[in-house]
């Protein structure tokens, strides 16, 4: 049995020692407040979609540590290839909630520039950033650039053919990769045990991959054994895995229903391992941070929460043609007539 | 002279030697220099980081290939086989394709994958299959055909510099057929990637054909001239887009048309065409459009494949059946 790496356990005890020596109070504010504001927004999110605002949200909630500690502890230049469900990451990158919100209005397929923020847009097909993730940090690697690629899946991806292809092409190759897998213990219905017999640390680690595993919850764990994977990674000794075990609080999405296959006591048991609650214990019993700390950081969170209310209902639909633009690098005549017979159409109708 | 798989590998050469992004990757693509040669000597001369020797794993030649074109390379990748090519469907249709539209254009990923199709060497199954209707059915993909030494020189050369993902089917039975290629990009024999090539004039019949058929379909046409018969050949070369204007033209001069391709007519690319040249050229045509191509059966064995695969004959008697309509 693989030991789960830990730093801050549930009651908010920080495990001092060798691993626990970068960690202070500025960093844990830091992370505190990034975790806060991650889920405020998520929360927001999910009640714009129940006001119908948004056409479906994929909650973050629970796994708001996984995110946070871990793309806290790259670099900025350092890619990203998500998945779907890592808002908090994303909002650490600097990406606005009106470019986060946009594909789930259904005013476009993605709300951000990937460039800008070295985070490239969320790819729907399970695990099929895992192998551009591996192209990307290639060709990083042939350029000589001192940058690794991390890529974020969750469990049930990793049972996707492209997930081994990855998994195998980075170590053949000796690609800067670091695999970060979020465990959430459900994809939609499924659960752990139907998805994989061995335990999915053992499989990356037959892969030839330096892996660890981590209390997804513990965000000052998370960010530890990121910073020791990139580290490695960037060292030039090959590609790293983490898995860290979390929890997916809601449901897979706002069209699910998870009581139809999890039991409350379960969901219950989770909550009390709340990433957020144990920080806020530590901070708390170190006194790390002040009460005006907390009343400064929920006002930010209240300030957030209008700004992602207002940035939502300003996303208006685009001008139907726009369909026709970006398909190919120059649309050629047959798409130019397609688009062009569309606009005379539309046009054709009287108000 | 060249024959087809030499004419591609200077194709690769000119590529690898003009632009340092270029990649070519694949399965036994360096040491070996590819099953059918079409790599020969390049990781030699280009080194194993750019002549890449890959897994043994079709989305991931192309998964990776996306990765690396987002980080400014040039991948061209090849897939052994068009049986082959199925497992990296996912990565091409859903990813390579859509990358363009779904970032608005923030991201593009010009990656060439080359496909060597259909059938006529005898193979084994999954190894002589004519699968472009599932790509040209993908909006965001070019997707093209090289019939010959020339094109198949110029339409790589093209396909590699192009900043859309190309699709690039070779024929596999022509690799070791001969023809010229032309030195200068300026020569007026090389055309656009998106054109259509009317390769023998004729006035009675037009053939439309690509890849494989496109010299069946120049022995129908001589044949045909012994008997009066006169028969244009254009060859598609761009099957997505495809060049309307040079079909439509030819068919509205000869008024009747012949659709010959090796993958099954059933849902095929020649039903796209006949509806075109039926919207396009109504009025002109004398017979309708006749399609000539593999039965709607998977890819029969080796000793039955003659039977299947479209040949002069049968080539012939559609051009009988729209000149007697």
């Amino acid at each position: 049995m693989v030991e789960i790496f830990q730093l801050l356990g549930p009651d908010g005890d920080l495990r001092d020692g060798p691993s626990a020596s970068a960690i202070d109070a500025e960093l844990c504010r830091a992370l505190f407040r990034d975790m806060v504001l991650a889920r405020r927004f998520d929360d927001e999110a999910y009640y714009l979609q129940r006001q119908g605002e948004l056409g479906l949200w994929l909650q973050s909630r629970g796994q708001e540590a996984a995110q946070v500690g871990s793309i806290r502890a790259l670099r900025d230049t350092d890619w990203v290839f998500p998945s779907y469900r890592d808002h908090a990451a994303a909002l650490c990158r600097g990406i606005e909630p009106a470019e986060l919100l946009a594909q789930w209005r259904g005013v476009s397929q993605s709300g951000w520039d990937p460039a800008r923020y070295r985070f490239h847009i969320y790819t729907l097909v399970l695990a099929a950033q895992l192998p551009h993730a591996v192209g990307y940090a290639i060709g990083a690697q042939h350029d000589g650039a001192d940058e690794l690629v991390m890529t974020y899946f969750g469990e049930g991806s990793s049972s996707e053919g492209e997930a081994n292809e990855a998994f195998n092409w980075a170590a053949t190759m000796a690609a800067p990769v670091l695999f970060f897998c979020q465990n959430n213990q459900w994809a939609i219905s499924t659960p752990t045990q139907a998805q994989f017999g061995a335990p999915l640390h053992q499989r990356a680690a037959g892969f030839g991959l330096s892996t660890q595993v981590v209390d997804g919850n513990d965000v000052l764990a998370v960010h530890v054994a990121t910073s020791r994977a990139a580290e490695a990674v960037r060292c030039g000794e090959g590609p790293a895995f983490i898995e860290a075990l979390t929890y997916r609080i809601a449901g897979h999405s706002t069209s699910d229903d998870p009581t139809r296959y999890r039991s409350d006591a379960e969901l219950d048991h989770w909550q009390t391992l709340d990433p957020l609650d144990r920080l806020r214990r530590l901070l708390e019993a170190r006194g790390w941070a002040d009460d005006g700390f907390f009343t400064h950081l929920e006002a930010e969170a209240t300030a957030l929460a209008e700004r992602v209310r207002g940035a939502c209902r300003a996303l208006a639909a685009p001008e139907a043609a726009s369909m026709f633009d970006h398909v190919l690098a120059e649309p050629g005549p047959a798409l130019a007539a397609e688009r062009a017979a569309y606009v005379e159409y539309a046009g054709s109708f009287l108000d | 002279m060249f024959t087809l798989s030499e004419a591609i590998n200077r194709g690769l050469r000119a590529g690898l030697e003009t632009d340092p992004k270029v990649m070519v990757m694949g399965e036994d693509v360096g040491r070996l220099g590819g099953v059918f040669r079409v790599t020969d000597g390049l990781q030699k001369d280009f080194g194993a980081d750019r002549v890449v020797d890959t897994p043994l794993a079709e989305a991931g030649i192309v998964g990776t290939a996306i990765g690396l074109a987002m980080r400014g390379y040039r991948p061209v990748c090849e897939i052994q086989f068009d049986g082959f090519v199925y497992p990296a469907f996912n990565q091409i249709t859903s990813q390579l394709a859509k990358l363009r539209a779904r970032s608005r254009g923030r991201v593009t990923a010009p990656v060439v994958i080359r496909v060597p199709f259909s059938g006529g060497i005898g193979a084994v199954e999954h190894h002589s299959e004519s699968n472009e209707a599932y790509f040209t059915h993908t909006a965001g993909l070019r997707v093209v055909s090289a019939a010959t030494p020339q094109d198949g020189h110029w339409l790589l050369r093209q396909a590699i510099a192009c900043d859309d993902p190309v699709i690039f089917f070779e024929p596999k039975c022509r690799y070791w057929s001969k023809g010229d290629v032309t030195e200068s990009p300026d020569d007026p024999l090389v055309l656009p990637l998106d054109a259509a090539r009317t390769v023998r004039r004729g006035d009675d019949v037009t053939l439309l054909t690509w890849g494989s058929m496109v010299e069946t379909c120049l022995r129908a046409a001589t044949a045909a001239q012994a008997e009066g018969h006169s028969l244009e050949v254009v060859d598609l070369r761009s099957l997505s887009p495809i060049d309307t204007d040079t079909l439509v033209a030819s068919v509205r001069r000869t008024g009747r048309a012949v659709v010959v391709h090796e993958a099954p007519t059933f849902g095929g690319l020649g039903g796209e065409v006949a509806a075109a040249l039926g919207e396009h050229c109504f009025t002109s045509l004398e017979a309708p459009v006749m399609r000539v191509g593999g039965f709607n059966v998977p890819y029969p064995a080796a000793h039955l494949e003659e039977h299947y695969r479209p040949d002069l004959d049968r080539v012939l008697d559609a051009v009988d059946r729209v000149l007697h309509y």
